[in-house]
């Protein structure tokens, strides 16, 4: 099969401060996602795992390298090509406040997407945000309120929502559950496999937790000072009680194994 | 138990803040809340966002926000606290009672050296001149851990780590000795690695200074390796309150267990759900007129008395107490109570 998204030797650099040298955030990095697959991106603190999100998502453009996605390659398409391949590729947040305009209701949220991407329609719009609230699990009447009114398991919800509203084929989970208390981000993760179940969605997930790493994903890429050290099955993560993510395994360094 | 008499001793403690259109009525945020921190023991502080774990951190600290109403006790080394005015709390931060906040940028100046603000912690205390408070400074840092301190100690807070600036804040806290921390989760914001060092240095201190620890968080991770004992919090009441070993081990109340089974297994299930708790946690004003048990709606085993009657404490075991009518109908594994894939 092959893989919805394909990205290889990716290099993304920020430039030094103060004359110093240029950082290397994301040094030559290579991976594949399929559709209905989950990769995890792990790592510490300026591993590179946000680096290399905001460079598959094109937010920034990579200094060097490939991305491969559905068959295109991104990096070589100017912004209004680009524009007609963004709404496959929809990324959700870490903070789920802050990730929502709080002056916008929630189903004016949920619509935005759409209505960017000139694809609103007033008739069959209100129907579909509806839908997608149903989708993610929330009560219709809640596309009334603003986001200081919701919790934050619901923000996390409208976030996913919103990013759905666009027919998405790859989201980017920026460490979505990282702010959620226990019980709320079961219900979330739980949500999110449901999804990808039943959409053949493919994750690319950043996530600093062991534990949830290996219940949720089905590969793991381990980043350190910007390079893959390792791609192993999540399962393989060692249940490290730091919940720093080290493979028990060495024997599978290298090439990420397609599935 | 460390079987040493109570540093801190809060009993039937609550919180309640002006409500509806006039600001007549008042809703209680925080009802009837009881515990002890001795000397040189963990408490931790468990709980959902929203069920009152850092407003009762504040409230110790004498830090409520300015519309909170207050009742009950809170003793401290035997004196009361609770009403007692600001200038009665001046003397005690710092060298009896002292905060580790979540967010260390929120406590640095950031246009003052960390050492600077170090030393003018030391002097805020302690009659002593600049050079001897800068030596302190340096020492403090030295003793969290960071490399270098002399020279670290001129660098401004933005120039530090997430990791190091929460190191500083801890040797702020804990730069006079305090007899009590309360640390507000105080990792949250910080990578794994980096949690496990500044917890480890936490529970350090307090045995060699034998302060004790007030732990809010709402990770049972780290509750399971840092704390002695634990109070689990939910909607505002206390749900269960024991030995950390007692509590997580054999929960007795449906919500802890609830958390617990909510947990990522260490073992793959071969499910990829994750058991939930249903619904979402009451507002503050169904919390507070709930006529029986504030879980009942969410709780699997919820039975007529539950909707009907506040459970009040039981010790199920020694120094374990339970807040809850069915406690002897949980089972001994949490995830038999809990389903999993209904959206929490």
């Amino acid at each position: 099969m092959t893989p919805l998204l394909h990205v290889r030797d990716l290099t993304v650099r920020y430039p030094g401060r103060n004359r110093r040298s240029p950082v290397l955030a994301v040094d030559g990095v290579s991976f594949e996602v399929s559709a209905g697959e989950t990769l995890a991106l792990a790592g510490a603190s300026g591993s590179g795992k946000s680096s290399t999100a905001a460079a598959v998502l094109l937010l920034r453009r990579p200094d060097s390298g490939e991305v491969w996605f559905d068959g295109r390659e991104l990096t070589a398409l100017d912004e209004p090509a680009l524009r007609a391949v963004r709404p496959a590729v929809q990324p959700v947040f870490q903070d789920p406040y802050g990730s929502l305009s709080p002056r916008l209701r929630i189903r004016d949220a949920i619509a935005e997407p759409l209505r960017v991407q000139g694809r609103w329609d007033p008739v069959a719009g209100p129907a579909r945000v509806a839908e997608l609230l149903d989708t993610v699990g929330l009560d219709a009447r809640l596309g009334d309120r603003r986001p200081h009114e919701l919790s934050g398991g619901q923000c996390q919800r409208v976030g996913i929502a919103r990013a759905l509203a666009s027919d998405p084929r790859l989201l980017v989970l920026d460490e979505p559950v990282s702010a959620l208390d226990p019980s709320v981000r079961a219900g979330v993760l739980n949500l999110l496999v449901e999804l990808q179940d039943r959409l053949g969605l493919a994750y690319l997930f950043i996530c600093h937790d062991t534990a949830v790493v290996r219940h949720f994903a089905h590969r793991v890429a381990v980043l350190s000072d910007g390079r893959i050290i390792r791609t192993a099955s999540a399962r393989s993560l060692h249940p490290h009680p730091s919940g720093a993510a080290r493979p028990r395994t060495t024997a599978t360094t290298g090439k990420a194994a397609t599935t | 138990m460390t079987g040493r008499p109570p540093l801190l001793s809060v009993a039937d403690l609550r919180v309640a803040f002006p409500d509806g259109p006039t600001g007549r009525d008042v809703v209680h945020a925080v009802r009837d809340v009881s515990f002890d921190v001795s000397e040189g023991e963990v408490l931790a502080l468990v709980g959902e966002s929203g069920a009152g774990k850092s407003l009762i951190a504040r409230v110790l600290l004498g830090m409520a926000p300015p519309t909170a109403r207050t009742s009950g006790r809170v003793r401290f080394r035997g004196r009361e606290l609770l009403g007692a005015a600001r200038s009665g709390y001046a003397g005690l931060w710092g060298r009896h009672l002292a905060l580790v906040p979540q967010d260390a940028l929120s406590v640095l100046s950031p246009v003052h050296t960390v050492g600077d603000q170090l030393a003018a912690a030391v002097r805020s205390v302690r009659r002593v001149g600049r050079a001897e408070a800068r030596a302190a400074a340096v020492a403090a840092l030295d003793r969290v851990g960071i490399a270098d301190a002399a020279r670290r100690a001129g660098a401004y807070p933005h120039e530090f780590s997430g990791g190091m600036r929460q190191r500083a804040v801890i040797a702020m806290a804990t730069i006079n000795e305090p007899d009590l921390v309360v640390a507000d989760e105080p990792t949250t914001a910080l990578d794994p690695d980096v949690r496990e060092q500044v917890l480890g240095l936490l529970a350090a201190l307090r045995e060699t200074t034998g302060a004790g620890l007030l732990l809010v968080t709402h990770d049972l991770d780290v509750v399971a390796r840092h704390a002695d004992r634990v109070l689990v919090l939910y909607a505002g009441e206390v749900v269960e309150y024991g030995p950390v070993k007692r509590v997580l081990e054999r929960p007795r109340a449906p919500y802890t267990a609830g958390l617990l089974a909510s947990l990522p297994p260490g073992e793959p299930t071969g499910s990829r759900l994750l058991p939930a708790i249903d619904g979402s946690p009451p507002s503050l004003r169904e919390a507070a007129s709930a006529p029986g048990c504030v879980f009942a709606p969410r709780c699997p085993l919820a039975a007529d008395p539950c909707r009907t009657r506040r459970p009040a404490p039981v010790e199920a075991a020694a120094g374990h107490l339970v807040s809850c009518h069915r406690r002897a109908d949980v089972p001994e594994v949490p995830t038999q109570l809990f389903g999993a894939g209904e959206a929490g």
